[in-house]
Formats: C-alpha cells, structure tokens, sequence
C-alpha cells in the first residue's frame, strides 16, 4: 500500500498522477468493497475530478498541498456540502448539508482527493459498527469480524487499501479502537487541538476528530494539516498545534514510560503479552518505564455512560423532522416529533438518549449526572499526578483482537467493556494513539496505545515512532 | 442512589425524550436500564463530597468572536434540505390546540 508522504512526494515533483493513485484506489474499491462495505457513499467522480485539478496544477508549475493527490476517506458524521451526511441513521437518510466541516475545508485546501463517507455507528454510539442503520463493515483481515467501532468503515478504508487516510471521531475510542482491530495508526488529539466545526455532534465535550493511516509518519503529517484554532469551534484551542513529523526521529532514550499497576481487569493475555513486548523495545531504546497508578480509571464506563449519553440526549434533540433529516407526519407538532424520533433512531441510539434523559430529568440529576461530572475530575486528577513522573503512559488499546458479529449485540454492558482502556483519555481530554504492535489470537492484529497528556502530541509521536521502528 | 427504575419512569422519561417507543421496546429498555444502572452503582462507594465536577476538558473562557458580519448558510439551500418549507420558512403540523 502507498504511503500518504509518499503520494505527496510523488505528486508534487511529477513522477507521480493523482489520477493515476486514485484509480488504483478505486479498482480496489471495485474489487473489494462489496464484501467490506466501508462506505456509505464512494464519491468516484469529485475524486477523480479534484485529483485531474491536482494535476493540472502540477503540471502548470502551480504550488500544491500538503496533502496533494492524497485519496482520504471521511467517516460519514462530518459534513460535507451538497454530498449526502447520514451519520448511518436513517434519520439523517438523504440530508445534504448547506457548508463543510472545517476539517473538509482544510483537507481540500491541502491538496487532499476525498473518496467518499465511511460508515460508522450510528450517530457513533458503538464499538463494532454492528448498529450501523446500513449493514455492518467487515474486518478487512478476515470479513468473520468485526472492525471495531464506531468509527469502523474510516479504519477498514485504509486497512484495505481503499483510501491512504482517514478521518474518523472519538468520544471514548472510536478511533483508537478500530484502528487497534484493524491494524492501521488511529490518533485521538488533545481535545480542543481539530476543529469539530461540521462534525455532527454525539458528546460534545468528549468528541475530537483524528486520522488513520497505515503509518506513524503519515498520522503525523495528516494531524499537522487538520490541526488549528478555528474561530467556528469556541472550544478550539487558540494557539498554534505542536510540529509532529519533525520530532519522529528523536528517539525515546531518557523518556520515562508509565506502566499501569492497577490496569482494569479482562484484558485477553495475547494483548498483554503485546504490551509487555511493547515495554521491552522501549526499554531497548533508552526509555525508563515507571509504575504509576490510576486508582479512579475503574469507574471511568460508569462515568463515562453517563455524561456521553446525557450529552447526546440533549445534542441529538435537534432530531425533531422540522429543519432537515426525514418526518414522519402527525397530527400536531408533538406527535411528529415523537413518530420521527421513533421511526428515524436505531435502537442503541435511542438507549443511550433514554439513559441519558433519565440521567438528567429531575429527581435524578444529582445522583447520576452530578456525580459523573464528579468522577471525571477524579480520573482527570489521577492522571495528574501520573504524569508529574512520567511522559507518557502505556496500555493496550482494546482488551481483546477483534471479535466475532453478533458476539456482544444482546448485552450492551459486554459492548461497552470494549472501551475500558480508552474512556478515560476523553474523560480527561488528552491525546492517545493507537499503533499496531504485532498479533495475538488468531493472528489478528494487536495495537498498543500511548497516552500523554494535553498538548503531549510531541512525546505521544516520538514514542508511537520507536515503537513502529522496533518492529 | 435511587431505587430500581420502573416501567412508569422509563415511560415518563420516554415522553421527555421525544419518542413513542412501542410497548415491546418499553419492557426492553426498562430491563437493559435497570440493569445499567446496577452496574453504575459502584461510584456509590467513592466520597465525592469535596470533588469539584469537571464540565469541559479544556477550561475555555468568554469566548467571543469579533464583531463582524461573515456570511452566514444560504437560505435556500438549508430550506431545501428540511422536510416540509413554505414561503422561506420552516412548516411544521399544528403546534395547539392538542394536548400535549
């Protein structure tokens, strides 16, 4: 598979034709896709358009993008204008919204040839992709399986070939989760770090847009481009992101690496022994490990499946078949709403905006809601206090290789475990990557996920590097 | 915490929530709920008396933009997009004389 550097390398001096990457991007589509099901829509034709302007501004000695001729999907929840958003919800079925996403707006500024809108959870409320409105997306290393989730088609696009980047979200590891499943890099940024200006939102003080790629220096070079103040997103940091790409080769000698002593128990001992490997080529490479401990990280689902769907139930009210997406018809206005919402949400969707209506209704409020927002500033503290001894912490990215459909569809609790090693990072609002580090059970793939705290994208990169270089 | 969560308050919080959920769905939910919330019951044992909440990750304040006009979306492609519009507007069922 080609790298996103690579492309660009090409494209801009000449050797390479934009038209010529997306075609075989393309064919691979042609060749694949029907039993992957990545996409919800593949926009064939705006690739091949945008990536014949690539090369006529190539050849007319015009200077191109960062990311010139780079075919990139997006998960189908960020905007994009006069082409069809659904966030796999049959509510949002058809709806074309009137503007772009600033992410969409910045991948095209850059050169970037978009591939279409990769399927997700819908409205990303889930780990396998199995509540996709559309059918689920297949694990590219053996379709049997899930992809991980929610963010499932952006990782499987790239795992096969089918796009040289992505873009997805995550609210408790929607990236780094898939992408762990899959065996490709998923990055999760500082929360604040990608405008979330288009992206439709689920949590909206947990959401951050962050990209695939099948390596760590293409991962660095897209985040470097989508990265930014927007003034269209108030909770976007207002300084300049950190230079990632310049930092990969700096090695990890001297940088002390946490290793959790109180790790949440039901991790597959395949993964485990991949952190362990994990920890010894750090180690090889100059870097101190250090114990530290997370004492408050074992309430994180309970905390987290309180504040993201009490969140959600109030972002997703805007669902009410009035300004876009489909109605149902009714009688009076609140019949409508009540008939749209039922026919329009799946049922974990309308789970969550239950659990998280009740969460917040009076009476309730203070018992769960209040609290959450309690044990979040503890799990934010404890990370605190890890990081006054150490750069970054090491954990695996999900407890298990990706599983079997249908293996966890009748028990959502089952479902949400899958995030155990994830939630706390957007709970807290750090970065965390996942890269891929080996196989375990069934030779499917492991990844390995390092976390470092707000704006530590820089010790974040230089160790996910030595570890995709000691492979 | 509260007690065991009922099939009256799932439906109460139904109607709050926008949605008519079918009678099959209603005894689902109050199952999958109940058992959730179960589950949720172990930050019971933590004393959270002194703990600040955490609201937002990135602690942002008065953000404000310059006081310029920008463009703003184009009226009739949003009008375009919504299920029923009439005249520049948004149409929508009746909103008295029902009960609500």
């Amino acid at each position: 598979m080609q790298k996103l550097v690579d492309i660009v390398a090409g494209v801009t001096n000449g050797s390479l034709k934009a038209s010529a990457v997306v075609e075989e991007h393309l064919a691979r589509i042609v060749a694949r896709e029907s039993e992957i099901h990545a996409f919800n829509l593949v926009t064939a034709d705006q690739a091949r358009n945008d990536a014949a302007k690539v090369d006529e501004d190539v050849k007319a000695g015009k200077k191109v993008g960062a990311l010139a001729g780079v075919p990139i999907a997006l998960k189908d929840n960020m905007c994009t204008r006069g082409v069809e958003t659904t966030c796999s919800s049959k509510i949002l079925q058809g709806w074309k919204p009137p503007y772009d996403a600033t992410v969409v707006t910045k991948l095209r500024a850059a050169g970037a040839v978009i591939m279409g809108k990769t399927n997700l959870d819908e409205f990303a409320m889930g780990s396998s992709t199995e509540n996709s409105a559309f059918g689920p997306t297949k694990n590219p290393h053996d379709i049997s399986r899930v992809p991980g989730g929610s963010s499932g088609g952006s990782a499987a696009a790239v795992s096969a070939g089918f796009a040289a980047a992505s873009l997805g979200s995550d609210t408790g590891g929607s990236i780094r989760q898939p992408a762990a499943l899959c065996g490709v890099v998923g990055v999760k940024p500082t929360y604040g770090v990608v405008s979330r200006y288009g992206l439709v939102a689920f949590a909206s003080s947990l959401d951050q847009i962050g990209p695939f790629t099948s390596d760590v220096r293409d991962a660095a070079t897209l985040l470097e481009v989508i990265s930014g103040h927007d003034p269209m997103d108030s909770t976007s940091i207002p300084q300049a992101a950190p230079s990632l790409v310049s930092v990969l080769d700096h090695g990890v000698a001297g940088m002390r690496i946490g290793r959790v002593t109180d790790l949440p128990e039901g991790c597959e001992p395949d993964v485990l022994a991949r952190l362990e490997a994990a920890f010894d080529a750090l180690r090889s490479a100059g870097a101190i490990i250090v114990d530290v401990k997370l004492p408050s990280i074992q309430y994180c689902l309970t905390a987290y499946y309180l504040i993201a769907p009490a969140e959600a139930s109030s972002n997703l009210a805007r669902y009410d078949g009035v300004r876009y997406g489909n109605r149902v018809d009714a009688a009076d206005l609140n019949s409508m709403y009540a008939a749209t919402r039922e026919a329009g949400f799946g049922e974990e969707v309308k789970r969550r905006i239950m659990l998280g209506t009740y969460a917040l209704s009076a009476g309730y409020y203070d018992a769960y809601y209040g609290k959450a927002l309690k044990v979040r500033r503890l799990i934010s503290d404890d990370f605190a206090h890890a990081y006054e001894k150490t750069d970054v912490i090491l954990t695996p990215t999900s407890p298990s290789v990706a599983f079997k459909f249908g293996s966890k569809t009748d028990n959502p609790l089952a479902m949400y475990l899958c995030d155990v090693f994830t939630i706390p990072t957007n709970l807290a609002g750090h970065p965390a990557m996942s890269v891929p580090f080996g196989t375990g059970a069934d030779s499917m793939p492991v990844g390995v996920q390092v976390l470092a705290t707000t704006l530590g994208e820089q010790a974040m990169f230089k160790v996910a590097a030595e570890l995709e270089r000691s492979l | 915490m509260a007690e065991k969560i009922s099939k009256e308050t799932v439906v109460k919080v139904s109607r709050l929530a926008r949605l008519s959920l079918t009678t099959e769905e209603t005894e689902r939910m109050t199952a999958q709920l109940a058992g959730m919330l179960e589950h949720f019951r172990d930050i019971d044992a933590l004393d959270l008396a002194s703990v600040e909440p955490m609201t937002q990750p990135y602690p942002l304040k008065n953000v404000l933009r310059k006081d310029v006009e920008l463009p703003s979306l184009d009226r009739d492609e949003v009008l375009d997009q919504a299920p029923a519009a009439e005249s520049g507007r948004f149409r929508v069922p009746p909103t008295i004389g029902f009960d609500v």
